[in-house]
């Protein structure tokens, strides 16, 4: 009796203590609801090597559009968190950081890589997963995966325009001066072509090994070809030496203008302006819009990281990316990569350079193409505007004969 | 090929000349009288390249523009000053040692390099030429001599004729050239090969920082500037055989000739890689260069 009395009490008492555990466990779960697990996503740039100097800026430019998007509550009411990872400017390690954003940290999106190289480097890890990249720089096309939002040009959104706008110029004989690699020589092609089809002609084509720095006889060669305009797709140091020489042999922007695809207002800073003043430049995107998206996000850059910092095309794509990935998941309601690429189809932000879609069908951005002409002060006079944005087209079809019918779905003419 | 294009043509090789003497000039005292292979001359070129660059933020829009002239011996008393140090600290300890000599300071390149990573940031820097070298002669149409590349033509000049009247009319370069002919003959006469050691190393990459402080007026200069030049500088000197003037000159004559003819006949790679193969023919049939020195020791 006393046994039993005194195990119904012990009974009693574990009662007592479930439903206060239990009561517990609500609580805690409530607390859990009101601050839900935050929102990781990656940002895979090179913060060390040769490619810092560039990647370094975008990065910035990355964590500010999320900084930006927390300040105002978030995104379905959760909080982003970024996770850096530095592929040092070494193409296997951005696949190997690629792999451990996905697998290890399992974030819901990817902003990063800059050259082609990296961007070929972590494609299949990205296929692989089927997971979700964007990529801010322009580039020679002839890709479109499924896996990579695109919001930098395709050649039809900045080398194309730029060439026909020179040949409308009356600019008719082209020199090809580029580095001795992927982009450059691929961009040519596409300028070879276009220029048999709108009635233009290279009077001289000439690579230079990356690095290079000695200029003077490429600078005879262009005297002896007598060109109306250079198109110039040198990239890195040797825009310094190039520009520096030609300017010291007496070859001004009146005289031969030189139309430049990869210097942008970064590149003017190491380039001294003053040495490129006068000459071309095509983007879609230039510091000196006077949109009034682009005088907060100026703004804003300065604020955050030095008034002597600038702003320019693929960082601002670097900035604009985040935004449409964030339009998609409100969207989808859901971080779920695979409803979100659905949702991305046809999304549109309100960019500093104006409005940007993604195209439904080949993962491409819709944007703006100008042209603009370098001031002394290391900015650029707009002279030319399409207008309206350009639709991508990553295979242009004077050197392909591929198409894109839908996302990562790829198919002869 | 019109004349015009040929005479510039010319005047490019020879412009090319001078930059490649400069740089070799040092390289090869220090390879001949020490045997020292230094992979770390090109950053010293660099050094004097950033000398002239904190000389300009200093005295930029002073004067004119005169400041520029001041970074030349300040290049080559700041480049000089840490080749000294550092031959004290590590260069001495690898003397007659080729092979760790080249591991040692290929490592040494990659440390200062670093460092000027670190103080300079990994952008590259621009030192804006004064206003007295900007522009050129026109000598006729088509054809014009930008001054900076005669101002480097200049500065070559003198410092090989410094370089010759040290060598040939002072007594230090009496002991340096009597160590490059015979180390151990030299210390039994009473010569202090280790200070004539130390000096010749300082005086080398006081040379090297002239060059660099004269290339940054071509292009622009970051941490690792010293690399573009440093392949060519040990091509002039092993054509031209170690450790003597005429060589080097000889040496960075013909390759500056050449280069830019090379590259116009065909293209920029293709034309480095014909000097390449030029100088590698060449080296078969004259392994010790154009002006061999050592000809006579047995070592």
């Amino acid at each position: 009796m006393l046994v039993a009395r005194r195990s119904l009490c012990l009974l009693r008492y574990m009662i007592v203590l479930a439903i206060l555990f239990a009561g517990l466990m609500l609580q805690s779960g409530r607390i859990d609801a009101a601050d839900k697990e935050p929102i990781k996503v990656g940002v895979l740039h090179s913060l060390s090597g040769t490619m810092s100097i560039s990647e370094v800026a975008v990065k910035d430019a990355t964590l500010m559009a999320i900084d930006e998007i927390n300040a105002k509550g978030g995104l379905l009411g959760r909080r982003i968190v970024p996770i850096v990872e530095d592929g040092a400017s070494d193409w296997p390690t951005f696949a190997e950081k690629a792999k451990k954003l996905i697998l290890r940290d399992k974030v819901a999106v990817v902003f990063g890589c800059w050259t082609s190289a990296s961007r070929k480097a972590v494609l299949p890890v990205f296929e692989k997963y089927d997971h979700l990249l964007f990529y801010p720089v322009q580039y020679e096309g002839l890709e479109a995966s499924k896996n990579i939002i695109y919001t930098g040009a395709a050649p039809n959104q900045q080398i194309m325009p730029a060439v026909s706008w020179l040949l409308k110029q009356g600019y008719k004989k082209f020199y090809l001066l580029g580095s001795d690699y992927v982009f450059p020589r691929t961009a040519n092609l596409i300028i070879k072509k276009q220029l048999k089809a709108e009635g233009g002609t290279v009077v001289g084509e000439e690579y230079t090994p990356l690095g290079h720095t000695e200029y003077s006889t490429v600078i005879s060669k262009i005297k002896a070809a007598r060109p109306d305009v250079i198109f110039n797709t040198l990239n890195g140091d040797s825009n310094v030496a190039f520009f520096k020489q030609l300017r010291a042999a007496g070859i001004t922007a009146k005289d031969i203008p030189v139309m430049s695809v990869s210097i942008a207002e970064h590149e003017l800073i190491g380039i001294g302006a003053e040495n490129a003043e006068g000459h071309l430049a095509a983007w879609n995107y230039f510091m000196s819009m006077k949109t009034p998206e682009n005088e907060v996000f100026v703004k804003n850059y300065k604020a955050r990281y030095g008034q002597d910092r600038v702003t320019d095309d693929p960082i601002e794509a670097g900035y604009f990316g985040v935004y449409l990935w964030a339009e998609a998941v409100k969207k989808a309601g859901t971080t779920d990569v695979k409803k979100v690429r659905e949702a991305l189809r046809g999304i549109k932000f309100k960019a500093p350079e104006g409005w940007v879609t993604i195209d439904p069908t080949n993962n491409h951005t819709w944007k703006i193409v100008q042209i603009g002409r370098i001031r002394k002060d290391g900015q650029f006079d707009i002279i030319w505007s399409s207008g309206k944005p350009v639709k991508p087209e990553p295979f242009p079809p004077l050197v392909s004969k591929k198409k894109v019918i839908a996302p990562g779905k790829i198919v002869n003419r | 090929m019109s004349a015009e294009i040929i005479l510039s043509q010319v005047f490019n090789g020879l412009s090319l000349s001078s930059i490649l003497l400069l740089i070799g000039l040092g390289l090869s005292i220090t390879f001949g009288i020490m045997g020292v292979i230094n992979f770390a001359h090109g950053e010293f070129l660099m050094i004097g390249a950033y000398t002239a660059y904190i000389l300009q933020k200093v005295f930029v829009g002073q004067d004119g523009g005169t400041y520029f002239l001041f970074s030349l011996p300040l290049a080559f008393l700041v480049a000089g000053g840490i080749g000294f140090l550092l031959e004290k600290s590590l260069i001495r300890f690898l003397y007659g040692r080729p092979y760790e000599s080249i591991l040692a300071t290929w490592g040494l390149s990659l440390i200062l390099q670093q460092m000027a990573r670190n103080i300079f940031g990994a952008n590259n820097v621009e030192v804006t030429a004064p206003e007295w070298l900007r522009g050129g002669i026109t000598l006729m149409e088509g054809l014009r001599l930008p001054y900076n590349r005669l101002f480097i033509m200049a500065i070559a000049l003198l410092s090989v004729a410094g370089m010759y009247i040290y060598l040939y009319r002072s007594t230090g370069g009496r002991r340096m050239r009597a160590v490059m002919q015979n180390r151990d003959m030299s210390a039994c006469m009473g010569i202090k090969t280790r200070s004539v050691d130390s000096l010749t190393f300082s005086i080398g990459c006081g040379l090297a920082g002239i060059a660099g402080s004269a290339v940054s007026l071509l292009g622009s200069i970051g941490p690792s500037t010293g690399q573009n030049y440093i392949i060519d500088a040990f091509m002039v000197v092993v054509l031209g055989g170690v450790g003597n003037l005429a060589g080097t000159i000889a040496g960075a004559v013909m390759i500056g000739i050449a280069s830019p003819l090379f590259e116009f006949i065909t293209t920029s790679s293709m034309g480095k890689v014909i000097v390449f193969a030029l100088v590698i023919v060449f080296l078969q049939w004259k392994p010790s260069g154009l002006f061999a020195l050592k000809t006579r020791s047995l070592d």
